[in-house]
């Protein structure tokens, strides 16, 4: 499968304002070239604190959808949040990990999840019970279905290619952190 | 009142609800006192970063937060201070215990609390060290404040001088 393909469809189903929290990387790149919706949250840096930012959002709104979209590296580095999102049970939060077995930006060196390493298994294995690996796109889309209407916490792997980020994030931190906040704000 | 007492005083007049923290055995008192009250969602991740990354997540959601550790934690969050907190502007409170000096019997304390003031003075973020139990909760609640209305990180330190003294 193809992270861009992936994030557009993910993307398009999204109509009652979710959060999108997307990782470093390719990973945001694609969400930024899927639309700019303003309830999305592009990571510059902090590799691996995706989970824990989309965490503390959906905890504070539990009443709005949060996804997270990570890669397999970012997700290795800091694989305890797994444990912390199961700990902490938020119904509202779906976990993307967009697995293609390499450091794709810094030369596509190999990652543990090219080896060893399952990250469905570590999910699960973390207290994530809805943990699913995604057969082909059509699987993909109903399972974020299911993510979009039953009670989570979630977690969706898709094995992708190598291909390249359909764009480029814009880089201004406090202007994203302004749009996101802007349109996420609970109405007084 | 116990510097504990005098934290979370603070804690809820400037309407800080979530806690995350990483244990540590000085702030033992203040983590019991916080899972022991319905005001506060406590979360105890498995590192720092992570605590820090919920926080910064809950704020600009609308819940406000603060983080406890203690001076070795800090010394994992160089990273995640540099590239999260202080570009992006968010007022994450952290409350360190200060280990490593005044008696501490860990050399490996020693060195990393070395560590500690360098790094905010260069990252620019705002820090103060509690040397006395009457200054708790004006120094928490102060720096709380002034984190919140300039979006700006704080990091109080709690000194042995308070906490062990």
């Amino acid at each position: 499968m193809n992270r861009a393909e992936l994030t557009r469809r993910l993307v398009a189903k999204l109509r009652r304002g979710e959060a999108v929290i997307g990782g470093i990387g390719n990973t945001n790149f694609d969400l930024w070239a899927a639309g700019q919706r303003p309830e999305n949250f592009y990571m510059l840096r902090s590799m691996g604190l995706a989970v824990p930012i989309a965490l503390g959002v959906a905890l504070a709104q539990p009443a709005r959808r949060t996804f997270v979209l990570e890669g397999d590296g970012s997700l290795l580095m800091q694989l305890g949040a797994l444990g912390t999102v199961a700990a902490t049970r938020p119904a509202n939060l779906t976990i993307v990990a967009f697995d293609n077995g390499m450091y794709q930006i810094t030369g596509k060196q190999r990652s543990l999840t090219a080896s060893t390493v399952d990250l469905v298994a570590v999910a699960k294995g973390a207290g994530l019970a809805q943990s699913e690996w995604a057969r082909d796109e059509a699987h993909f889309e109903s399972l974020v279905d299911r993510a979009l209407e039953a009670p989570g916490p979630w977690f969706i792997g898709a094995r992708i290619d190598a291909a390249k980020p359909a764009g480029v994030t814009e880089r201004d931190a406090a202007l994203i952190r302004r749009r996101f906040m802007a349109a996420i704000a609970p109405k007084a | 009142m116990s510097w504990h007492a005098s934290v979370v005083k603070a804690l809820k007049a400037n309407e800080v609800r979530l806690v995350t923290y990483i244990p540590d055995n000085v702030l033992a008192p203040l983590i019991d006192a916080v899972h022991a009250d319905p005001w506060f969602r406590v979360i105890c991740p498995a590192r720092e970063e992570e605590a820090v990354g919920i926080v910064a997540g809950a704020w600009m959601a609308g819940v406000r937060g603060i983080t406890l550790m203690q001076t070795s934690g800090f010394a994992t969050l160089a990273n995640v201070l540099a590239s999260l907190i202080v570009p992006y502007q968010i007022p994450a409170l952290l409350l360190i215990s200060e280990r490593g000096t005044l008696g501490d019997h860990q050399l490996g304390q020693a060195i990393v609390c070395r560590t500690m003031r360098p790094v905010l003075q260069t990252l620019g973020i705002e820090h103060f060290a509690i040397e006395r139990l009457e200054d708790v909760e004006f120094v928490v609640g102060s720096m709380a404040k002034q984190a919140y209305a300039t979006q700006a990180p704080a990091a109080v330190i709690l000194s042995p001088l308070v906490t062990k003294k």
